[in-house]
């Protein structure tokens, strides 16, 4: 027996949520009293430092070409039946969430997704996810031999390393049965930690009333090393690019600090943003339902307050 | 071509969310429901294929008879048929099975779906149906081109998007993107009067072994108050956050 983490890499290097998916295996294994082992694919950082998080054999494939999901999924099933695990635990970025559904039907296991904490009870498995767009939780009980657990990327944390090296294994891709993906062309956004899995996020919305004025933003968030992210209306106007658009309909965050500017705070908005740990709001309408959401809150104009904590969080740093 | 819509039926986005007491369901109590708002991206873009590649679209749902009403709305969106799988829709592996049944049975050259349901936000029926097929699968599809036996997707991947070929059939769980939302189509009269005559078919589901199950509601711990900083001394508020908070 054992449970198996796949270990996403981002152009061959491990993050952040690499290590908190390693980590929540590992703590899954440790109840279940058996070994946490990990797969990896395509990875150039090197493998053995999983370890440092309770992991303590890697398999390794560093062939398998552009990502193709299927190739993807049957490799990580292959890691498993390899290792006798019975749960596999993945992280719900956008990679893993193309590969979840294809793993859970070619392992023959229970899949629970967008999972906030860890199981509450490991026989039988029972997990709390987050449901309703972060308006209610609901506790899952697996009912299958067999578990693929998919975690909120940055949503439990990563424990303090430990130092131990785990032993790698090189495996083969499995890339027979795969349909067709011809991947043309990748265009990643540099310089900034895409959203889900950012630390920080200073975001604004239609108060800031031109895009010509998100210097401000940007300046405050090179300040504090924050991502930027937006309101709906911000990116269907083409102020900012789609994929800074969180909510509902854009993208759900769970950020240490979320930083809401000229963002009234509707409904659908806090759907994407309340799971985040602190929340400060700095609206020039103290009536803004956003404040009712907040932890700090700041009544003023946008164009007066920013600059200054802009500068406020400078000296901070300068004086670290 | 003939393309099959996965419409999911949700409480609508401004809804209040409650769990009835003994906290073991969502109480649908004084709740509207719509179709799943990723899924009317997917609904414009294939009635799109309609009118300009005379494809037939099917919508289809699986849900008890409540949801027929989401599924008059898409056919006045102007879906051709609909079909609605009669079960309570109790997961993901579930749904996936009696939308892989549906497939099989009929024949599709393209499956949209949505990115996610605003209600379970699982994230996967599509996948679990691509995979139940051995088709090509695109996740966060914002960009869609079908050409003869191919589809060309634009598909977002953490941190910027990815361009891909795929050959058809495949399964597409689309958002935002796959059309604009000023180009959503909504329901016109006409729509509505010819939708009353559409066909709705209802089936009955295939077994299924049951994989997961709900036990559990509970609503998220209310917010403590919010500390209000003076604008005059936004210095306090970094203060706050690096002292108090430990966030910066
Ligand atoms: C189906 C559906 C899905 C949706 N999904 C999302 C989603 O995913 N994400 C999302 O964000 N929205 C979503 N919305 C839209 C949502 O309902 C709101 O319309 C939107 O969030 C409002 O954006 P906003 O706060 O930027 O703008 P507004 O509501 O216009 O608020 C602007 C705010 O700025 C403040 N302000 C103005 N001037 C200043 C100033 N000088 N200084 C400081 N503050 C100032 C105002 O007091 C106001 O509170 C959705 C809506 C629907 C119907
Ligand atoms: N009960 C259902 N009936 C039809 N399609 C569904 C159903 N549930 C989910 N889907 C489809 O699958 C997509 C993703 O849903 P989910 O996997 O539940 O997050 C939705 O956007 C729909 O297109």
């Amino acid at each position: 027996m054992s449970v198996i983490a796949y270990v996403e890499t981002w152009e061959g290097k491990f993050k952040k949520t690499s290590f908190e998916t390693a980590a929540y295996a590992a703590h899954v294994a440790r109840e279940m009293a058996t070994d946490a082992v990990a797969v990896v694919i395509n990875a150039t950082d090197d493998p053995s430092q999983l370890g440092n998080y309770g992991i303590s054999k890697v398999y390794s494939a560093s062939d398998a070409g552009d990502f193709n999901n299927y190739t993807w999924a049957n490799t990580i099933v292959a890691a498993a039946k390899e290792s006798d695990a019975n749960g596999i635990v993945i992280s719900g970025t956008f990679g893993g969430k193309m590969i979840a559904g294809v793993t859970a039907v070619a392992f023959d296991g229970a899949l629970v997704s967008n999972i906030s904490e860890k199981p509450s009870s490991v026989s039988p498995m029972v997990v709390r996810r987050s449901a309703f767009s972060s308006k209610g939780f609901v506790d899952y009980e697996v009912k299958s031999d067999r578990f693929i657990l998919s975690i909120i990327p940055n949503g439990i944390g990563v424990p303090q390393p430990e130092s131990n090296a785990a032993e790698v294994v090189s495996i083969d891709a499995v890339t027979g049965d795969s349909p067709s993906v011809e991947v043309k062309e990748v265009d990643r956004v540099k310089g900034q930690i895409p959203l889900p899995e950012a630390e920080l996020v200073v975001s604004a919305g239609r108060g800031l009333k031109d895009p010509g004025n998100w210097n401000l933003i940007e300046d405050l968030a090179d300040a504090l090393g924050a991502s930027t992210a937006c309101s709906k209306p911000v990116s269907d106007m083409g102020w900012r690019p789609h994929s800074e658009h969180v909510g509902q309909t854009g993208i759900a965050i769970n950020p240490n600090l979320y930083i809401a500017i000229g963002i009234s705070g509707a409904i659908q908005h806090l759907a994407g943003v309340s799971a985040s740990n602190k929340i400060v709001v700095i609206n020039s309408d103290p009536e803004a339902p956003f404040f009712k959401a907040a932890d700090y809150g700041i009544v003023g104009d946008a164009f007066e307050v920013v600059p200054k904590l802009t500068e406020a969080v400078k000296t901070l740093k300068a004086n670290q | 071509m003939k393309v099959l819509v996965c419409i999911s039926h949700v409480p609508d986005t401004t809804a209040k969310i409650n769990f009835t007491s003994d906290h073991k369901e969502f109480d649908k109590n004084g709740v509207s429901f719509v179709i799943n708002p990723y899924d009317e991206f997917g609904l414009t873009r294939a009635v799109w294929l309609q009118e300009k590649h005379g494809a037939s679209v099917t919508v289809v749902n699986v849900g008890t008879a409540e949801t027929e009403p989401t599924l008059r709305k898409a056919l006045a969106i102007g879906a051709n048929d609909a079909i609605r799988i009669n079960a309570e829709p109790t997961d993901g592996f579930f749904v996936a099975k009696q939308i892989a049944h549906i497939v099989k049975e009929n024949g599709y050259d393209i499956v949209i779906a949505g990115r996610e349901s605003i209600d379970y936000n699982g994230s996967q029926v599509p996948g679990m149906l691509a995979a139940m097929l051995k088709w090509p699968f695109v996740n966060a599809c914002v960009g869609l081109e079908v050409q003869d036996e191919k589809a060309e997707v634009i598909r977002e991947i953490d941190g910027g998007k990815e361009k891909s070929v795929v050959s058809l059939p495949a399964v597409i769980a689309g958002q935002k993107g796959l059309v604009e939302e000023k180009d959503l189509k909504i329901p016109n009269m006409r729509g509505i009067m010819q939708a009353r005559t559409k066909p709705l078919n209802v089936v009955e589901p295939v077994d299924s072994d049951v994989k997961t199950a709900a036990v559990h509601y509970e609503k998220p711990a209310p917010k403590g108050d919010c500390k209000m900083i003076d604008a005059e001394n936004v210095a306090e508020l970094v203060d706050l956050l690096h002292n108090e908070a430990k966030v910066i």
